[in-house]
């Protein structure tokens, strides 16, 4: 078990080496030149040949990309070109809004998703079932934009439930804030999650095994829950597990229109303005959760079936 | 090719289609009379499209026909969905946009899938080092979210290419092949062990030819699947896109609406933002509907 832990790990690493070559490839070859950025519009050619040596923007490719990589492997980011601020303390504390927001999505999200899928899937093929499936493709069918501006409009604005914009770091008091970008991500998010489960329920509830238990009588609830779920538990583990290392990021969008103080927002700025410490070490922290999850997901593939075997 | 093969061409070509026609998915989804009408108001969209393109509609998207944000009324066709900000016609400029969604859906999804078949299929056929790299290369791609991916790929390529529609094409194209390329690279491992494909290797066929008429078009059926998912899916990002300022420039788009009249709401004009919205809405969810059906359709497991 620890050895395939290790070794999965190991084998994670090239997926690694990917994404720091994707982003400087993206960053120091396609992108801008962040020293222009920084300089502003009054620098002279001298000041913006200052600041590239000063941040190694002058060496050869090869060079920046080697630096790059030992920041990767001493784990320091330096600091953001923007705010001048360590990139490190930076994530510290834009991560928690970002969580605040995406974690309690998620949980809602997977809550609903699983018991509508479970409800259309016991009425499978008839009115009920036609009719959620009908809504979640529905759901699926309006911009993710739309539902923002129009939750804003009618839940915060017409009916002055929620707060239009804004965060407040007191624990209590952030979830005014936090409420109504998490209905629109669950909102957003439910069709696709609805279907999918549906479609592995349905696929649980027609074996053989189901329709045995049914004939002998047992109670519904017990059918579904014992029968049903806890053989569905492991496509309904791997969805939730692959979206976890995405939730740092919280969500670019939300955050920058609800004025939420998270990484996502954070994201988006340092693109904007080409702040390349911020970018790399964010992406590289996702690729790294990324591995992570996927070895975590298969350990729990051995928890949840004990017939399959870690090797 | 000599002159008499063509017409033999032309016939097998004929022929193919009506094999297709007579085939088992197109006759069950003929039946399937809700696919039916979701194909229909796709049709009718890129008729609109079409006459777009031809400059017969929508040429004068740009024009001022009345005061800004004059509310929906009756006075011409053209003042049926209002104005917006700067008195231009809104139900023009959905129309026109119709255009440039088929556009970016098209290409997009013809991008994605056409790369994503040819990786998928070399790696899954020649398998060892190439393999490994493909499946490299998108688990890389994977592990990146896609926004953050799509959005920093817009402003890297928009350093180049400029910014507009440009732009879209790569970006989208670039991250688009993942899919169809894992789905019909586990196909292709599949049928790479196949008996016909044994047997036209004891014939003497050549790999290339193997791979590209024998077993890619027996992943066909995935990738339209993925070619409706992928249209479906560029139109919804481009809004994004345009939201960031990445997307379609100096033409409107349903994005570029949606983004305009994102402030509008508040001030009660909530005609272009609904305009938008509904064009969006039937083209989207007729794709949703069809890929459905056509997946049904297509499905082996299914009778």
């Amino acid at each position: 078990m620890f050895a395939y832990v290790v070794r999965r790990l190991l084998g994670g690493i090239p997926i690694i080496l990917g994404v720091t070559l994707i982003t400087f490839l993206l960053l120091n070859v396609v992108g801008g030149d962040p020293a222009l950025q920084m300089a502003g519009k009054s620098a002279t050619e001298a000041d913006i040949q200052a600041l590239r040596a000063e941040y190694g923007l002058d060496k050869p490719l090869f060079y920046q990309y080697l630096d790059y990589l030992k920041q990767v492997v001493t784990l320091d980011f330096g600091r953001s070109f923007k705010t001048k601020e360590p990139v490190a303390d930076m994530i510290r504390a834009q991560v928690g809004p970002s969580l605040s927001l995406t974690l309690p999505a998620l949980i809602a999200t997977s809550i609903l998703a699983v018991s509508i899928g479970l409800i259309a899937a016991s009425f499978r093929q008839r009115v009920l079932d036609r009719g959620l499936m009908a809504l979640s493709v529905m759901g699926m069918s309006i911009s993710f934009l739309v539902y923002i501006v129009v939750g804003q409009y009618a839940l915060a604005f017409q009916l002055r439930a929620f707060q239009i914009h804004g965060y407040d770091s007191d624990l209590v008091g952030r979830w005014q804030y936090l409420i109504l970008p998490i209905i629109v991500l669950v909102v957003v998010g439910l069709g696709y999650d609805t279907r999918f489960y549906r479609s592995v329920l349905v696929e649980e509830i027609t074996r053989d095994h189901v329709t045995t238990a049914i004939a002998k009588g047992a109670a519904p609830v017990r059918v579904l829950t014992r029968h049903v779920l806890r053989n569905a538990l492991i496509p309904i583990i791997t969805r939730i597990m692959i979206s976890l290392p995405f939730l740092v990021t919280g969500s670019l969008l939300l955050e920058s229109f609800f004025g939420i103080p998270g990484l996502g927002a954070q994201l988006l700025d340092a693109i904007d303005s080409a702040d390349f410490p911020v970018i790399r070490a964010l992406t590289l922290l996702i690729s790294v959760l990324f591995v992570v999850t996927t070895v975590l997901n298969d350990v729990l593939y051995a928890v949840v079936d004990p017939r399959v075997r870690l090797e | 090719m000599t002159a008499a093969a063509l017409p033999e061409a032309r016939g097998r070509f004929a022929q193919t289609l009506a094999d297709m026609w007579a085939s088992r998915p197109a006759k069950k989804l003929r039946r399937d009379r809700f696919a039916l009408v979701c194909l229909s108001v796709i049709a009718l969209y890129a008729l609109v499209a079409l006459l777009v393109a031809t400059g017969l509609i929508g040429s004068d998207f740009a024009d001022r026909i009345a005061p800004n944000y004059t509310p929906p009324n009756n006075e011409s066709w053209k003042h049926w969905l209002g104005t917006d900000r700067q008195g231009r016609s809104i139900i023009v400029r959905m129309l026109y946009s119709t255009k440039v969604a088929f556009g970016v859906g098209f290409v997009s999804a013809l991008i994605g899938a056409t790369v994503g078949t040819l990786m998928g299929g070399v790696a899954g056929y020649y398998g060892k080092r190439l393999d490994a790299a493909v499946v490299w290369l998108y688990s890389t791609i994977q592990s990146i979210p896609n926004l953050l991916l799509l959005i920093a790929l817009s402003y890297a390529v928009s350093q180049w290419l400029g910014r507009g529609i440009l732009v879209v094409y790569v970006a989208f194209g670039a991250t688009f092949w993942v899919g169809p390329c894992r789905v019909v690279r586990g196909e292709v491992l599949k049928l790479r062990e196949s008996e016909y494909v044994q047997a036209a290797r004891a014939m003497g066929y050549s790999n290339a030819r193997i791979l590209l008429l024998h077993i890619l078009p027996n992943t066909m059926h995935l990738v339209l699947v993925y070619f409706a998912l992928l249209f479906v899916g560029a139109i919804k990002s481009e809004v994004i896109l345009s939201y960031l300022g990445l997307g379609v420039q100096g033409e409107p788009s349903w994005g570029v609406m949606i983004n305009q009249s994102r402030a509008e709401l508040i001030s009660g004009y909530y005609w272009q933002i609904g305009a938008a919205t509904v064009a969006m809405f039937g083209l989207v969810l007729c794709f949703n509907v069809f890929a459905d059906a056509l997946q049904d359709a297509l499905d082996p497991k299914s009778l």
